[in-house]
This record gives structure tokens, sequence and C-alpha cells, in this order.
């Protein structure tokens, strides 16, 4: 047997990112003892690249906002598929956990007053984002990094969690690997986290780094917790597409927030062609309105470029496919044309939107204050993963808790641009706190070694494997199973190729079996490669099953064959996963509980 | 189809040669590309470090032909093919594993600084008020991605290896962040004279310049850094003359 350290934790939260940090220093506060394991260095995670914004009602730019608004836009963003309970925490409690990050040290933004900024995004009836420029996910993450570091708790860096430990129904640690140097490591925890983020790296274009391989929802999956909501993944509009090397980089929505205008090669704003019904009301009817939104009119409503991401990425696939596509298949995004409404837009879009600006003159020579984008849609956030309590965020495992991305029930069938920052904080804080006093309550138990061994030697196989004619490169594997969902699970979906992709799915997980890598333990990213694959087909199979089971197009997942909207049994279900006591992966389908009353009168106030 | 030829470094701190690595080129590509191109299809185990592939993480720093770089902001375009590239990893730290360095000095140095440490907030709500023109003045150091190409072209760090004497470029940077943060009531001068070694910092300038983000590390953050040091512990006059003549010396 090989060697390893052991560590004891009362809580151990896996992922470093806004969720993380935030259940972290939440958990310190409350005297646990805290591991905080990253699969990259502290400080790099996804988080870094949002660049909008995150949404709270802090009424500062818009005294009529509230988070009841809040609430009422977040629960018709995800066409009240969400968990309501969750939809009503995070809008009551988003303000404080923003205030909270200035309190450590954030700096945003300022009104004229001198508060924070607030600006317009898809899906929001009021400016509400709490932002810097276009790199707001940078200042939350470096902010709770650098308030984090000082709680108390101990980091594992390059530490990648391979899996779970149970011991009845409840969850006792995990086991992992040094990437730098193979060296494994188990953890004994009284509760543990899971804050690993999104599966994005499971589709070709995603705006997603190499760490969204969804870990933490096949570690949950694997343990025993449900997986809801996995057909409902969210296609950004605005990746860019040219060149080839970049493509699915994300373009901030911010860039439709300062007015930018999508328009295709006709050269029309083809967003105003088609206003779903649900947001008629709330949306302007011509260009004109829309720009007297953007600059503050009071009377004036949302233009039709920020309307939901669901909608937008749709209306994109449809002008491409219709022959009115920019050079490289995607539309055309001018934020350059607000020249013609202000002066000195150059250094207006310069300044609101500097990270843009930099990543279409670095990498594509594009100057972005005087040319328009070309952008399409790109793989972006899942709102599916692991069920969870609202009030605690504790899955259906006993001490396994999961916030941010991996978590579910917040977004329903699409999220609003803004909330996923917003989503970190306030269920990173809950999931902390409630980890920290089960842990308290219920102690740290033993981990049965047979489970270490079975761990060691499933993370070893591999590379044993190196010798064998029959091995395959987990690179390779990787890109067959990225070219697969996105061509078969992708944005617009249907039966046959569903059912295709299933089936394919497992023919890859079989392949995954002799998979091989060359080379020791010590950083080799081959061999970390073939261990996520594991979780990738995983993910893959969820989204592919769940996708296939739900009969009905709504929100972020679009059935061709079943292209309406249903009001009866698939308005009022989520379908779940769970492993089966044979090892296969069963759906489960759940109503969804009732809203009441308040609530419901809160959102027909604000139809 | 063109190509583009490598010598990449290859091996770990017990020793190690560059080793000539040939791959397709495509459009747009950069560097962090090829190095993965040549990781899928040639060399498996080789060791990189990235993360976003957009100039935001600051992870995969490494000396591209000589200079410090972020690989996924090099442009195959922009790099002459005639001859082969050479890819080796950042100097002033030990090394890992091929272009992987350990960083984890930076982490230590950073937990020293004293953190940030508010005023009371002017609201009962528990909020500050500030204008744009305060906080415009630290949003150019607090871009910073946390790269080290800063730490790496530093010759204190480089060359002469003070790491136990000098924070570094990137932690001026992070210290005139908190200093200059509108909020913020700690007073670090003394630390940044005694332990954290200002003063050996000699305004060459190295560091600004190979800043992905353009933080005008030198003249925005180390020097009014050293004047505040200055003003804090010395009469300004006699000090300012005494550094003149020790330089001149």
């Amino acid at each position: 047997m090989d060697n390893y350290s052991k560590h004891e934790h009362d809580v151990l939260i896996i992922g470093a990112g806004g969720a993380g940090l935030r259940a972290a220093i939440e958990a310190s506060a409350a005297g646990a003892s805290v591991g905080l394991v990253s699969k990259s260095l502290l400080g790099k995670a996804h988080t870094v690249m949002a660049e909008g914004g995150m949404a709270a009602a802090l009424s500062n730019v818009d005294e009529r906002d509230s988070w009841k608004v809040h609430f009422a836009d977040t629960m018709r963003g995800g066409q009240y598929l969400n968990n309501w309970r969750m939809a009503e925490i995070h809008a009551q409690e988003a303000p404080e956990r923003v205030r909270e990050l200035e309190a450590w040290g954030a700096v945003f933004d300022r009104t004229k007053e001198g508060k924070i900024l607030q600006r317009n995004f898809g899906g929001h009836a009021y400016p509400r984002l709490a932002h810097v420029g276009d790199r707001t996910g940078l200042e939350m993450l470096r902010t709770l990094q650098d308030h984090g570091v000082h709680q108390g708790l101990d980091d594992y860096q390059e530490c990648t969690i391979t899996r779970l430990f149970k011991d009845g129904d409840r969850v006792t640690g995990a086991f992992g690997y040094d990437r730098e140097s193979g060296h494994f490591r188990i953890f004994q925890a009284g509760a543990v986290i899971i804050a690993t983020g999104g599966i994005g790296r499971a589709f070709k274009v995603t705006s997603n780094s190499w760490e969204g391989t969804g870990d933490g929802h096949s570690l949950g999956y694997e343990a025993g917790a449900e997986l809801i909501d996995m057909e409902f993944i969210q296609f950004h509009p605005t990746g860019m597409v040219w060149p080839p090397s970049v493509r699915g980089l994300l373009v901030t929505e911010g860039v439709r927030g300062e007015g930018g205008a999508l328009k295709n090669s006709e050269g029309q704003r083809f967003m105003y062609d088609d206003i779903p019904p649900l947001y008629e009301n709330q949306t302007a009817d011509t260009p004109e309105e829309g720009w007297r939104y953007v600059t503050g009119d009071r009377e004036a409503r949302r233009p039709a470029e920020l309307l939901t991401r669901d909608h937008v990425a749709r209306s994109i696939v449809r002008e491409v496919k219709e022959g009115r596509g920019s050079p490289h298949g995607g539309v055309f995004l001018d934020i350059a044309w607000i020249k013609e409404k202000i002066p000195n837009a150059e250094e207006h879009i310069k300044r609101k939107l500097p990270a843009m600006y930099h990543q279409f003159m670095e990498l594509a020579g594009i100057d972005i204050t005087k040319e328009p984008m070309e952008v399409g849609p790109t793989t972006h956030y899942v709102m599916g993963g692991i069920r969870v309590d609202p009030e605690s965020q504790m899955s259906t495992v006993q001490g396994l808790f999961a916030a941010g991305e991996a978590g579910a029930g917040l977004h329903g069938a699409n999220r609003l641009g803004g909330n996923s920052l917003s989503d970190l904080l306030v269920f990173g804080k809950r999931a902390g706190e409630y980890a920290a006093s089960f842990a308290n309550e219920k102690g740290i138990s033993d981990i049965d070694p047979e489970e270490i061994h079975r761990a060691e030697q499933e993370a070893l196989d591999p590379l044993k494997r190196q010798n064998q004619s029959t091995s395959l490169n987990p690179y390779q594997l990787q890109f067959e199973l990225q070219d697969l969902l996105q061509e078969k699970v992708g944005i617009i979906r249907k039966e046959d190729t569903l059912e295709e992709a299933t089936k394919e799915i497992e023919g890859l997980a079989e392949k995954a079996k002799s998979v091989a890598v060359t080379g020791n333990r010590k950083f080799n990213p081959g061999w970390h490669t073939a261990l996520d694959l594991k979780h990738l087909l995983t993910v893959a199979k969820a989204c592919a099953c769940s996708a296939l089971t739900r009969e009905e197009s709504r929100g972020a997942h679009s059935r061709i064959d079943f292209p309406d909207k249903e009001t009866g049994y698939w308005a009022k279900h989520t379908i779940g996963l769970r492993k089966g006591k044979d090892g296969d992966m069963e759906v489960v389908k759940t109503p969804i509980p009732e809203i009441p009353e308040k609530l419901q009168k809160i959102i027909g106030e604000q139809g | 189809m063109t190509t583009a030829t490598f010598n990449i470094w290859r091996g770990d701190a017990a020793g190690g040669e560059f080793t000539e690595y040939t791959t397709e080129l495509s459009e747009g590509m950069v560097v962090l590309d090829a190095m993965h191109q040549v990781q899928a299809e040639q060399a498996q185990d080789l060791a990189i470090r990235w993360n976003c592939k957009a100039g935001k993480c600051g992870s995969c720093s490494a000396e591209v032909n000589g200079m410090p770089k972020l690989m996924c902001m090099t442009r195959m375009s922009d790099l002459p093919t005639d001859e082969p590239i050479t890819i080796q990893p950042l100097k002033a730290f030990p090394l890992i594993k091929d272009l992987v360095t350990d960083v984890s000095w930076n982490y230590k140095v950073k937990k020293k600084i004293a953190p940030f440490k508010p005023r009371q907030p002017d609201f009962e709500d528990g909020s500050w008020e500030m204008h744009q023109s305060d906080v415009d003045r630290v949003q150019e150091f607090r871009k910073c991605i946390e790269c080290y190409l800063c730490q790496d072209v530093c010759h204190v760090l480089r060359d002469h290896h003070m790491h136990e004497e000098f924070i570094g470029p990137r932690f001026l940077v992070y210290s005139a962040a908190l200093e200059m943060h509108p909020l913020d009531t700690e007073d670090r001068r003394e630390d940044l004279r005694e332990t954290q070694g200002v003063g050996l910092c000699n305004i060459t300038k190295c560091c600004t310049k190979v800043c992905p983000e353009g933080i005008t590390i030198t003249d925005n953050a180390i020097i009014p850094l050293k004047e505040r040091v200055v003003d804090d512990a010395y009469d300004p006059l006699t000090k300012l003359v005494q550094l003149v003549t020790k330089k001149k010396g």
C-alpha cells in the first residue's frame, strides 16, 4: 500500500472559488477547523472570469428595486422551476453579502452619491449588479482570498479529490492527490462541502477553464446524492467565435448592459423581431426606447438585447441557421455604435469594459471602440447540480453540503446574469454555517481502510496500464466526449440524437476503462486528465438522460420535437438522477413545492 | 500546413534539458494552445499550469524566447517561426517540473502583510461613502492577476535571491493597494521599511515592462510607497540627500 498523509477537519471544503472561500470564512468564524482543497492555486478559480457583477437589490440606483422584485425576476428567468425558498433567501440576503464584501476590502464602482453603483443586466427589472468595470469576479475572489487566509483555515492547493468516503448514510471524508507530487491525502471530516463549480469542459465550445469537469457533481452522485435540473445548461449567447483558438471565450453581458447592439449580417437588430410573451411588458418596442433605458430613463423598458440568455442564444442560432450570420458563424455585437449617442464614447467603452477591450485587441486584433465583435453561444453554466435543502444547503446525504454552481435549485430552467456571484456568497455562507454546526454536533467518524485501499487503486489504474497494447490516450477520449456533447446535447436537442448520445457516452465510459498515461505521478497532466474523465462521463450522462426525459422546451432546454413550453406536468416537476442499487443511473421526477400565496402575490405584482 | 518548432524545458529540480517538439499551427493560435497540442499528441505528461486561457487568472506564466509572458496571451503570429521557440519555466522560483514552478513563497509573503482594516462604517447599514475618484486611485493595483511575472524579472529576486529580505514588486503593489485604499486605517510603513525591503528596489522598472495588466508598478506603486516610508521615518530632506549620495556611491 502506498503512503499517504492523513488530515482531520471539522469541515472539509472542496473547491476554493467564491462559494468555497465564503463557506470557509463562515465555518472558521463558527469555530470549526477548516480544510480548503483546491485543484488550482488559491486565487485562480473560475470565479475570476466573472465579469458583469453580482446581483443584489441594494436600490442604490433605482429606489423602486427591492428583494421582492429581485425574487420575481429570478423566478421568471428560471421559468418557475426554481426552488422558491432559495430564490427568496437569495434575494433577501444578497445585499448584506455585498456590503460585507466591501467591509473586507472590495472596491466597487460608485454612484454620484458615493454608494455602490449598479448596472443593468438581462432579466433584471432595475440596475442591480454591483460591479468593478468588467472584472468583478477577480475583485470578489481576491477579497475573499485575502480575508480568508487570515481566518485560520488550512489550504491544500493543487490537490484533486477523487472520491468521498461514507459510513452508512453519512459522509466521513475524502480521498485526493497532490497534483504537484502525486502524493495521496486522506481527509477525515465531520462535514464536507462541495463547491467545485461547473461542468463546461464536457462541451467543446465553453467559457470554462480546465477545472470545470463536474467533479463535485460526480463525487456527490457517487456518494448517493441526488442531482437535479441537469438538462438545464446555460449557453451564454456571447462567446468569441474567432479566431478558432479563442472560440467560446466569454464576452460579458455587460457589453449589452452598456448599450451593445446585436446585429445580423443585414445590419438588423434582430432581437427586436421575437420577444417572448413572458417579457412583452418589460421589453422596449424599439432600439430607441432601449437606449433610453440604458441611459437611465425610468419610463423606458429594457432593450431586447437584455432578454434572458436562453432566448438570446436561441435567437443567435436562428440567425446563423437562416443565413444571416457573421463571416465566422456568429452574429455581430456592436458597442462602437454608441458614439452616435454620446461624446467620448471611446473613452467610455474603455472605462466600462476594459477587459473586453483588452481581450479583443490582444486575441483577435479588433478594436471594439471602432468595430463590431463577432459572437456566438458558448457553454457557460449548469443550472443543475446537487439537490440541497434551501436553508442549510445539505444534500440528500447526511453531512454532505453543496454551494455555488455545484448546488442546484436557485436558478431553475435558466439563470439570470449576475445571480451567480450573489449565489456563491449567499449560499456559500449558509453552507459554511450549517456544515460547521453539523460537524460540531456529530463529530468525526472513522474511515474504512478497505475504502481507502480501493480509492488508491482506482487512482493508480491509468498509470498501471501504460504498457498495455489496448491503452488509449486520455486527451483524445476527452475530445471525443466534448465533440459528442456539443453535437448531440447542445442548444437544440431532439429524441433520436439524445438517445444516440446516451449510448455513445456509455461506449466512451467503457473505453475510459482502458485509458493509460505515460510518465509518473509527479505533476502529470495526462494522469490528471484520465482521472477527471470519470467525472466528465458521469455529468455527460446525467445531462443527456435529463434532456431526453424532459419532453418540452423550457428555459435553456430546447427540443425540436417538443418545441413548446408545457403548462401541465413539466411545468410542475423537476428531474432528478440517483445512483441506483445496481449502479445504474435512475431518473426520479419530483413535484415542485407549491409557491406560498404571499410569494405568488409578489410574482403577480411584478408582472 | 505551417508548423512551429519549440524547445521546451523538460525536467525537474534534479536536472533536465530542452526537448524539441514540432506541432501544427492554426489561425489565431497562442503559445498555450501549441503547448496543449504538444501535450495531447506527443508529451502527455508535459507539466503546464493554466486555468482561464483568457489572461485573467495569471497561471500560465513562462519564459517565451527568454521573455516572461502569459502563454495564453502570446500569439504565435507575433513570434518568429523560422527558428525554434524556446519555452522555459520562471527563473525566480524553484522548479517543480517542466514549466511549473513552486510559487508558494508568494503566498507566505502575502500572508505576512497586515490585512485590510477599515474605518468605522459611515452608515447604519454598515456601508461607506466613497466616490469614484477615491476608488479610481486603487483600481489599477487591484487589477493584478498575480501571475508573478514581475517577481520573475525583478533582479533583487531573480539574480540576488533576496527572498527573505524583499517582498518583490507584486507585494509592493498589493501594499500600495491597501495603503491607498480609501477606507483602510492600518499603517504598514514600518514593516515595509524594516522587513519587506521597499528600499531594495532601485527603480529599474523591469517589473512594469512585463506586467500583462499594464500596471505602472514602479511609478504608481513603489515610488509613492518609498516616499511614504521616507516621510514617516526620517527628516525628508536629510534622507533624500542620503539616498541620492548612497546611490551614486
